[in-house]
């Protein structure tokens, strides 16, 4: 993906080759997300930037501008990313 | 100096002042992360220059990046200040931390865009191996060069009074 960081509303830090990130970008391509990745370094004292914006430095983590949620670990996001982006909110109705 | 020839490189069509600058998207390392951002992002907020110098870990880039460093010449004027090399995000960070700079550097292990400025340099004794010539595009928010200083011998430092000169008078 090569967009411009101004134009996707998530941001998702990651770690190469990672697989709990891997998890999660499955979940981003399945419902067909913009996202811009930001990776990060291994070494956890080397991820001050992902402490800032989720309060601790594991990856993956994402910020979605559309709702306001910033959230780390993986099966935490795939969960908010099925009850956001998935059936079931076709299923509620909403737009 | 030396007292010898040094080694001149061929004549090269290259990016020169008064044209625009291709656009390119590449990993773009800050000290903290990398993401993909293009050349024209940057250009949006200002006018640009962009560096081009040899893998970092060779002694061009520890000379160039300490001057621009100590010129520190975004503080007194309006411009962005990124480098690119050939060198991948990691050895990007390393650098922008050895050095203790502020500035990113685009990561283009592929070579592409010194190919699109026409200033490829293939190294001597590194099979399979080619990264840009030292080179110093001075762009403005439209991506027009102002300013052009492409490497003819190797190795080849830019002139930063030159430099300077030209951001002064953007």
């Amino acid at each position: 993906m090569s967009q411009r960081a101004d134009d996707s509303t998530i941001t998702f830090y990651r770690l190469q080759a990672c697989p709990f990130c891997e998890r999660v970008v499955r979940k981003l391509h399945e419902y067909d997300l913009d996202y811009q990745s930001r990776f990060v370094e291994p070494m956890h004292s080397d991820r001050n930037v992902v402490k800032r914006i989720s309060g601790k430095r594991s990856v993956p983590a994402i910020v979605d501008e559309n709702t306001g949620v910033t959230m780390s670990e993986s099966g935490n996001i795939v969960e908010y990313l099925d009850r956001t982006y998935g059936n079931e909110r076709a299923r509620g109705g909403a737009n | 100096m030396v007292e010898f020839d040094v080694v001149e490189l061929p004549e090269t069509d290259h990016l020169a002042a008064g044209d625009t600058a291709p656009d390119f998207t590449r990993p773009l390392v800050n000290d903290e992360y990398w993401e993909d951002a293009s050349l024209s992002d940057l250009t949006d907020e200002g006018p640009v220059l962009l560096v081009f110098f040899p893998m970092d870990g060779a002694f061009p880039a520890t000379y160039v990046w300490n001057e621009l460093r100590d010129r520190a010449w975004d503080d007194d004027y309006d411009v962005r200040i990124v480098g690119l090399s050939i060198s991948d995000p990691y050895a990007h960070k390393r650098l922008i931390e050895e050095r203790e700079m502020d500035y990113r550097l685009f990561s283009d292990p592929q070579n592409g865009v010194a190919e699109e400025y026409g200033i490829v340099h293939d190294l001597d004794g590194m099979a399979g191996v080619s990264e840009p010539r030292p080179a110093v595009f001075l762009l403005d928010d439209d991506r027009t060069v102002e300013y052009a200083w492409v490497a003819s011998e190797w190795p080849d430092f830019p002139d930063y009074d030159e430099i300077r000169a030209a951001i002064e008078s953007l």
